[in-house]
């Protein structure tokens, strides 16, 4: 919470004048009992009617200068929320741009997008109420008790009594039925739960005639919901009856006790009459204090998540060279980037003794990998899922950063490449083919901004995806929709492609990034990278075999071990599992019929049609 | 339309006629006493009049009035709240089992053609929409109505002057707040447009970091959320600073009634009409007064929108269901495995024709796959197989009983069905495993999950069979949740199966052990196969080659490749390399 405080430091002003402005407004509220009583005691008793309309004209005097004050208040408490809010989203964003795959693994992307929109939201409606009520409330509660000394010493000891009595009830209530409130809240998730368990299984619950049981467990959560709902409903319940007692008991005790004062003339009629308008504003304050407490509580539980992504620090060191708040590195950024891509020729690629142990994992995902890669040679990286097929390649672009060993590019530490610089060498082409909202164009720029228009048709060329960009209506300009969703798998997938070639990358992961493509397609779209200029460095991760049989080196992953690196044919040879995984895929009969693609790929890739090419068109429904 | 909600809300309510109609009496009652006690302080104000003239015996049994009826309130209030709440939590209870019994029971066209958050957000958020509004009525809307008319009442009765000057105060604070409402309402959709867009941004730039970061858009992502941030700054600011001004011109225009009634009530005082313990009792109605007024023009909103709420659920609960069994309907029992179908016509859309005129006879044991890319119908013969959906035309009959005139029941329970959306149930290994037969033994749950070779990584689980698979399974893999269906079918196996090969990626050696489980399931019975891999296509007894919805080749392997058409196509595209 401290942390957050920070982002308030600009509205210092406006978060002392909010509050200030309110207890003016209280204060000037507390004097309304007294000018009545001075009516009932001067005006009435002494049937002054001058004075009587002076009075009536100085409560409308009161009222105006309250709701001047309250409106000031008001626009000082929106403002700085909302100040508050627009920087802690921003500096959130910030923060969460630069977190590394690590992070955002462990904290999930719609956890993310839950704090940066709901959580803030809570948090500034908190703000906003805290700085409006937070000081008016207690201040009206003790402030009429202060009043109800000057009137009278001995009548203001029943407030004495009764403000904390009622503090006891209202807090108390409020205590003991929070915590009952989050179970009634866990009762229902679980309905929640059960009820979609019922729609994604339907086929399966139908198939094995659940329905009856699936029945009989929801009304069993139902019924325990019910019944919770029922239990903390009987506490709450209580709040109105009980503080109206006590306040009615206190009135009660006011009229007693005036009453023996008047007799023996220490107060006045009117003078009883404040005492008991003053008993009344205490209730009502009190029960707003109540819910404004309980909206503070939630928007501190946001805070508190809040805060928690916000501490999240990112495991890369240099990481905060991409940090985009600051200018600095900003020139850090051009220039060394500059220098490293301008070199565009393929970079060698090593791997000496690499361990990854991911965040909270007990077991290494990668252990002691040892691997080179010649410049612009193609390589293969293959294996069962869960292997570390993809946590191998993205150490290079250092989406992770190696626990053990190190990772080197053109033989030096991609540690000690600043980031941006590292990034701009490298392509990557993820396994999910996730395009941005914008056109074909604006997405195609992200590789590389300055990018002329015959870069980026020479790019979709090649990620041979020119032929169905140049059918689209608007060709570079046809427009993409959040997540590309009007695209087939198999065209986001040749897009994403082109989006990492128009950056020239020097070394290029495609990470199980043809799956949705055919054969064919996919033959051709690594025929044509390596057969452009200045041809990158390739990293192919495939489940099939036939992505990366021609690849100039395979790296076998089992586990996390290197099982086996070399050529297809050795592998097939000497590799135990390669030759499995090769065998699953190409039955033993046909295993040799399968060599002619190599010899002949051009021709074999022009008859091939996939039987899950229609997979391509298939998503889009 | 709406009346017609109203209407089905009252007969939800009907079944609680008893609680209603004590919640209604404990409500008046609540009500008068409340307006009462503000009188007899004033009596008792009336009686301290100044030094030498108080009358304390008076004092004193007024006082005596003043507790019993503050408890008897207290009491009645308490109770009244209670009643309400058995009520709504009773009724909300009911709505949403029978919003559950109907999905139980709905056509699965229905359920695909929804969204599931949807349907969900229907059950759940709706309903409990439905119960806030439902019991804020309940507490704020009835009682409301009751003090302001039960404050006239008494106003009247002890002075119509003054009461005047209330009610026609009071009304200027409902057109104020109306006032702002109506100007704010602009300023609160701009500001939730915004928040749309800035949404979307988030979404896309977490959603694909990435991506983001692969590519070093950091700092245009950043550019582009501060430009949308800036601008909800201010439309917020607006929104939130104009909206708020509401409560503080109320309580302005609260504090002129009160003036109003300090002024009239001083005057008359002054004339002798009135004592100073009744404008006492006038100030304390001055301040109750305009509160509910506030509340109920929250309240109705609130009622609408839980109307609207209502609406949404009685539209789910009303939805028609599947065709019930026929009450004669046959029950298949010791299936053999024949299956026909005759001139089957089907279609998900009346205007988009898909199967038609389909023909084909299965004898007990053979295996037919399903061959055809993805989109052409495949999954369609699993529906209509199962009864998920029912043909148009046309006939299915199971061991010559057509499938229409036998219960759901027993068909389902002939087949056994792997499909490749591997769905487990939120709970351990060994309760899904043991899913179609809960009294199973762990011995039969151990012999169905070796049969389908997943007995192995099950054991390595931290809790093995006890080991609890999380709501989205997301604790184990594809491939791992997929041999945990097949075990589940494993436990009972029906002398038909239904098996859907799954596509996506699956580490080869799990693959190897599904088609050995898959193949061992196989022996004997009556199979359909959703088919991918060459072999379980060249070991079929037929192979119905889909496109289009249409069944376009029928054959053996051999036969179909000497045909030297689509499927000589498909499997030398893929296959033949």
């Amino acid at each position: 919470m401290k942390n957050l405080l920070q982002y308030m430091k600009d509205y210092k002003k406006e978060s002392v004048l909010g509050p200030l402005f309110k207890l003016l407004e209280a204060s000037f509220e507390l004097f309304v009992p007294l000018v009545m009583s001075a009516i009932i005691d001067t005006g009435i008793a002494n049937r002054d009617t001058g004075y009587i309309l002076r009075m009536c004209g100085v409560l409308v005097a009161l009222g105006l200068i309250g709701l001047v004050c309250s409106i000031t208040a008001q626009y000082f408490a929106a403002k700085a929320a909302v100040g508050f809010a627009t920087k802690l989203r921003h500096a959130l964003f910030a923060h969460i741009q630069s977190l590394s795959y690590s992070e955002m693994d462990v904290l999930g992307t719609s956890t993310l997008i839950t704090r940066m929109t709901s959580d803030i939201n809570q948090v500034q409606n908190g703000v906003n109420l805290t700085l409006r009520l937070l000081l008016r409330s207690p201040f009206v509660v003790f402030g009429a008790m202060v009043m109800a000394f000057t009137i009278d010493w001995r009548a203001a000891m029943i407030f004495v009594v009764v403000i904390p009595a009622l503090c006891v009830v209202v807090f108390g209530i409020m205590l003991v039925s929070m915590p009952l409130y989050k179970k009634v809240q866990k009762a229902l998730d679980r309905v929640l739960g059960t009820t979609r368990e019922n729609l994604t299984g339907v086929r399966v619950i139908r198939a094995f005639n659940r329905e009856k049981n699936e029945t009989a467990r929801f009304g069993q959560e139902n019924e325990t919901l019910t019944h919770m709902q029922m239990s903390v409903g009987r506490i709450s319940a209580l709040m109105n009856p009980v503080t109206y007692v006590i306040v009615n008991a206190g009135l009660l005790a006011i009229l007693w006790q005036g009453g023996g004062a008047v007799d023996t003339g220490r107060l006045s009629q009117g003078q009883v009459v404040a005492l008991v308008n003053y008993m009344s504003q205490i209730l009502v304050e009190l029960i707003k204090m109540a819910n404004l407490i309980i909206t503070i509580t939630k928007a501190m539980a946001c805070a508190g998540r809040i805060e928690s992504v916000l501490q999240e620090r990112s495991s890369l060191t240099g990481m905060a060279a991409v940090a985009p708040a600051g200018a600095a590195s900003q020139a850090d950024n051009e220039g060394s980037g500059k220098n490293l891509s301008a070199a565009a020729h393929p970079a060698g690629v090593a791997f000496c003794h690499v361990s990854l142990t991911y965040k909270n994992a007990g077991a290494k995902s990668l252990t002691d990998i040892c691997f080179e890669a010649e410049p612009g040679q193609t390589i293969g990286v293959i294996g069962g899922t869960g292997s570390g097929k993809s946590s191998f390649v993205n150490l290079i672009p250092r989406f992770y950063d190696a626990t053990e060993g190190s990772v080197r590019l053109d033989g030096q530490d991609v540690r000690e490449i600043p980031l941006p610089a590292l990034r701009r060498a490298v392509g990557v082409v993820p396994q999910k083919a996730q395009l941005f909202s914008g056109t074909i164009r604006s997405n195609l720029l992200w590789g590389n901004e300055n990018a002329t228009e015959e870069e980026l048709w020479e790019a979709l060329a090649a990620a041979q995806a020119k032929e169905f960009v140049e059918k689209k209506e608007g060709r570079l300009d046809a427009p993409v929709a959040q997540g590309g969703q009007n695209f087939s798998g198999g065209q986001r997938q040749r897009l994403t492609i082109a989006r990492a070639l128009v950056r020239k990358p020097r070394v290029l992961i495609l990470d199980d990034s043809a799956s949705a493509l055919d054969f064919a397609t996919d033959a051709a779209l690594r025929k044509s990278i390596r057969e452009m200029a200045d041809a990158p460095t390739v990293f192919i991760v495939s489940q099939r075999a036939s992505s990366i049989r021609h690849a100039d080196q395979i790296v076998v992953l089992e586990d996390g071990h290197a099982a086996g690196i070399g050529r297809h044919e050795t592998l097939l040879e000497d590799c135990p599992v390669y030759r499995e995984i090769f065998e699953s895929q190409f039955e033993k009969g046909t295993v040799q019929n399968a060599s002619p693609i190599r010899v002949n790929e051009k021709t074999a890739a022009k008859k091939s049609r996939e039987m899950r090419a229609g997979k391509e068109e298939g998503r889009q429904e | 339309m709406k009346t017609e909600d109203v209407k089905k809300v009252l007969r939800y309510l009907r079944r609680y006629w008893l609680f209603l109609g004590l919640s209604l009496l404990l409500a008046a009652a609540t009500v008068l006493f409340t307006l009462y006690v503000p009188v007899l302080t004033g009596r008792a104000v009336d009686l301290i009049v100044g030094a030498g003239q108080v009358d304390f015996a008076g004092v004193l049994a007024i006082g005596k009035r003043i507790a019993v009826l503050v408890a008897a309130t207290a009491l009645a209030q308490w109770l009244m709240n209670v009643c309400n709440n058995t009520i709504t939590y009773h009724v909300i209870r009911d709505i949403r089992r029978e919003a559950f019994d109907r999905l139980q029971i709905l056509p699965l066209k229905y359920l695909d053609g929804h969204s599931y958050g949807e349907i969900v957000s229907r059950v759940i958020a709706d309903v409990d929409q439905f119960a806030d509004g439902l019991l804020m009525g309940f507490t704020q809307l009835f009682t409301g109505v009751l003090t302001i008319l039960g404050t006239l009442g008494f106003m009247f009765s002890i002075h119509a002057g003054i009461a005047l000057v209330v009610v026609l105060i009071t009304p200027v604070s409902l057109l104020v707040a109306g006032f702002i409402a109506k100007r704010t309402y602009s300023m609160f959709r701009l500001q939730s447009e915004t928040r749309g867009e800035q949404t979307a941004l988030i979404d896309e730039m977490i959603g694909g970091q990435k991506v983001v970061q692969a590519f070093g858009y950091e700092k245009k992502a950043m550019e582009r959320f501060d430009e949308i941030n800036n601008r909800l700054e201010k439309c917020s600011l607006r929104a939130i600073f104009f909206s708020s001004i509401t409560n503080p011109s109320t309580r302005f225009v609260n504090s002129l009634v009160y003036t109003g009634v300090g002024l009239t009530g001083a005057l008359a005082a002054v004339a002798g009409r009135l004592t100073v313990g009744q404008l006492s009792c006038f100030l304390s109605y001055a301040n109750q007064y305009t509160k509910p007024f506030n509340e109920i023009s929250g309240v109705v909103t609130e009622l609408q929108n839980a109307l609207a709420c209502a609406a949404r659920i009685f539209q789910l609960i009303e939805e028609p269901p599947q065709s019930p069994d026929p009450p004669n309907a046959a029950v298949l029992t010791e299936v053999e495995g024949t299956v026909e179908l005759s001139r089957v016509d089907f279609r998900y859309r009346p205007e988009v024709p898909l199967i038609e005129n389909l023909n084909l006879r299965v004898r007990p044991g053979e295996r037919v796959a399903i061959v055809g890319p993805t989109g052409c119908g495949k999954t369609t013969i699993i529906n209509l197989l199962m009864r998920f959906y029912d043909v148009d035309g046309g006939e299915i009959r199971v061991d010559g009983t057509p499938v229409r005139e036998a219960t759901r029941d027993s068909l389902r329970r002939s087949y056994g069905m792997v499909l490749q959306d591997t769905w487990l149930k939120a709970g351990t290994i060994r309760e899904n495993i043991a899913y179609a037969r809960p009294e199973a033994t762990l011995a039969e749950v151990t012999e169905a999950a070796k049969k389908a070779h997943a007995h192995s990584f099950i054991m390595r689980l931290p809790d093995g069979y006890d080991t609890v698979i999380a709501e989205d399974g997301g604790n184990i893999s594809q491939g791992q949740k997929q041999l945990l269906c097949i075990a589940r079918v494993m436990l009972c196996l029906p002398p038909m199966l239904i098996l859907d090969e799954a596509t996506s990626s699956i580490d080869t050696r799990t693959e190897i052990r599904i088609q050995k489980a898959f193949a061992s399931m196989m022996e004997g019975r009556t199979s359909f196969i959703v088919a991918h891999r060459l072999s379980t296509i060249r070991e079929a007894d037929v192979i119905l080659v889909m496109k289009d919805g249409k069944i376009i080749e029928k054959g053996r392997h051999e036969e179909l490749l000497l045909q030297n058409g689509f499927y000589a196509t498909l499997y030398n595209s893929q296959f033949a390399g």
